[in-house]
């Protein structure tokens, strides 16, 4: 009886996805998601590709304004001239004009000596603070201005100045940061006196891109997090803290971007993203850099 | 600043000109078709089609009008600006390098390369009005340089025509009767082809660039060596700021020592110098090739460059632009005293 029926009766869940039968030639209409808080809009069109399939494109724009264009009268009528040549077969799809992604800065020339900077396109701080007034020279070691740069410093072994956030990770090849070295263990040669710390402000400089992320779940490792980062760029270094006696992770790690742009992007878009069944909560480790 | 990138061009750019107001970029490549592009966002307008070979250099009428074109097919081609056409063609028995039109739009100044027995020449032509009025026939020939000519164009009232390239020596033409006037002098010149020559708003001097490194600033009237630009690749442009005192520099050669391969923009970069100070103010990085055209835009406000890579890169000036300038100054004036070189 309830196998007749069941026969007789088309059982939904076993339809395959597009027994909309005759409505096949039938696409949802286009979706215009209007500018938000950040101007940019997106437009969702579906149209059917080469092998007849239905696709949905989605183009995300954002309108910027470059600069202000002050034209003469003559430039204005020019401005209403129609397309001519290759220009007429041009589609909003052709693509030929764009804007840069990357902000590309009128990079000062480096005094001969001084260490490369890292590529334009990231806002090396440096560079940003010696844009407001005379060129500051600021040395990390020794906190002198306007003298020399860190990798010049006369003071190159001195114990760099300790920092302030608590979440700090230890070094993964020496003791625990507090306390410095135990008599008689060993010590690495970047923590030796008289040693060369200038490696250091390499990995300083990647601790301003340092990113700590919180609420992770009790297996999340570091393949975990550096698979989930490394979308947005290079990283450097991942960490999650663990617990030793349980072995289960403390529920936080921190991730150290290459570039600092990666890290911001990394922010803005996994901050609130569900990862293994808990939302994540991403954010810069030192306290926050304008 | 966020540069406009333009991808007109299959292959390397050669030429880049705005017109007289600043709101049109024309553009040259060897790919056979100039290119005119809005200049504050970067949309194409149209492009010129009839060349059958790279075209060299391109100059626009004051009114915007008319456009000239000189390229390797042997032909120089006027064309209507705003429609595309073509409406006369000047044929050559060499391929055709520089072009220019006069002040006042009726003469204009055309190159030719040495090929096969030709010998370079420098060639006037009227431009009529009326386009029917038009003839191929030459006002004034110019033979007697014995390298290439990479651009000739026109001095102060026309009454002179200043020559440079593959010799190294800048020379100045009356315009009227063909005789040689003045040279460069060889000692301090330069010493390797001058690949580009661009001049001041007003044509009171200009700059020239060339393979030996340097980029050298000149008074149009006397030929007198003003400035030297230093740096460390050839330069295959130039171009001289319209409302500060600012010159840019581009080249480079292809097979760079890069150390670091950076996934994004590209390495080559368009060098800015103080004009008077002729030190390096700083470089915009970008193309991912050598550079091998630049033009500012009259208002001063954007420049583009050109590069081997196809791109055409336009950017608008920000505020760093003005501020490193007058910060610039202000430092190397202090640092420097009383010695600031006039």
């Amino acid at each position: 009886m309830a196998a007749a029926a069941a026969q007789q009766k088309i059982r939904w869940g076993e339809l395959e996805e597009d027994d909309g039968g005759d409505l096949d030639f039938l696409l949802p209409p286009s979706v215009v998601v209007g500018p938000d808080e950040n101007g940019i809009k997106k437009v969702i069109v579906y149209k059917f590709d080469d092998d007849g399939n239905k696709v949905r494109v989605t183009t995300t724009t954002r309108v910027r304004k470059l600069a202000r264009a002050r034209l003469s009268r003559s430039a204005i009528e020019r401005r209403q001239w129609p397309k001519f040549g290759d220009a007429l077969k041009e589609d909003a799809g052709s693509r030929l004009t764009m804007v840069s992604t990357e902000e590309i800065l009128l990079e000062r020339p480096r005094a001969p000596g001084s260490k490369a900077e890292e590529p334009a396109a990231s806002g090396d701080p440096l560079a940003m603070a010696s844009k407001g007034g005379a060129v500051l020279m600021v040395c990390r070691t020794c906190g002198k201005k306007g003298d020399h740069w860190t990798s010049k410093c006369p003071y190159k072994d001195l114990a760099p100045p300790t920092e302030t956030f608590t979440d700090r990770p230890p070094t993964s090849d020496g003791p625990p940061a507090p306390g410095g070295p135990v008599k008689g263990a060993y010590v690495p040669p970047t923590m030796r006196g008289g040693a060369d710390r200038t490696g250091d402000s390499m990995r300083r400089r990647n601790d301003e891109n340092s990113v700590r992320v919180t609420n992770l779940s009790e297996d999340t490792r570091e393949p975990d997090l550096l698979e989930l980062f490394r979308s947005f760029g290079p990283v450097s270094r991942v960490y999650v803290a663990v617990d030793q006696k349980t072995g289960l992770s403390r529920g936080f790690g921190f991730v150290n971007f290459v570039h600092r742009e990666d890290a911001e992007k990394a922010i803005s878009k996994l901050n609130g993203y569900g990862y293994d069944n808990l939302i994540l909560r991403v954010e810069w480790a030192t306290p926050r850099p304008n | 600043m966020r540069p406009i990138l333009m991808k007109g061009h299959e292959r390397p750019l050669t030429f880049l000109r705005y017109n007289r107001d600043g709101d049109l970029l024309f553009s040259c490549a060897k790919d056979h078709t100039p290119t005119v592009w809005y200049a504050d966002n970067g949309d194409r307008l149209g492009t010129y089609r009839g060349h059958n070979g790279a075209v060299w250099t391109c100059d626009v009428s004051r009114d915007s009008a008319r456009l000239i074109t000189a390229s390797a097919d042997q032909t120089a081609k006027l064309w209507e600006v705003s429609t595309g056409k073509e409406l006369f063609s000047f044929r050559f028995d060499a391929p055709a390098r520089s072009v220019e039109f006069a002040i006042g739009d009726a003469l204009a100044v055309i190159t030719t390369d040495n090929f096969m027995d030709h010998v370079p020449t420098v060639q006037v032509k009227h431009i009529a009005e009326d386009i029917d009025d038009q003839t191929d026939e030459s006002a004034l020939v110019i033979t007697g340089i014995k390298g290439r000519i990479n651009r000739a164009v026109w001095g102060p009232l026309n009454r002179t025509i200043i020559t440079a390239g593959e010799d190294a020596t800048i020379r100045i033409w009356d315009s009227e009767t063909g005789q040689l006037l003045k040279e460069s002098d060889k000692e301090s010149g330069h010493q390797k082809t001058i690949s580009s020559l661009s001049k001041s708003s007003d044509w009171s001097h200009f700059i020239t660039g060339s393979l030996d490194k340097s980029a050298k600033l000149w008074d149009t009237r006397t030929l007198t060596l003003i400035k030297t630009y230093v740096t460390e690749r050839p330069v295959n442009a130039v171009d001289i700021s319209p409302t500060h005192d600012t010159v840019v520099l581009g080249g480079g050669q292809d097979a760079m020592n890069v150390t670091m391969t950076d996934r994004r923009a590209g390495k080559f970069e368009a060098k800015f110098y103080h004009k008077i100070l002729q030190e390096e103010i700083g470089g915009v990085k970008g193309h991912f090739g050598p550079i091998n055209a630049l033009a500012f835009n009259p208002d001063g406000r954007s420049f583009s460059s050109g590069g081997e890579d196809g791109y055409v890169r336009l950017h608008h000036f920000d505020s760093d632009y003005f501020n490193i300038k007058m910060l610039f100054e202000t430092q190397l004036v202090q640092f420097l005293g009383s010695d600031v070189a006039g």
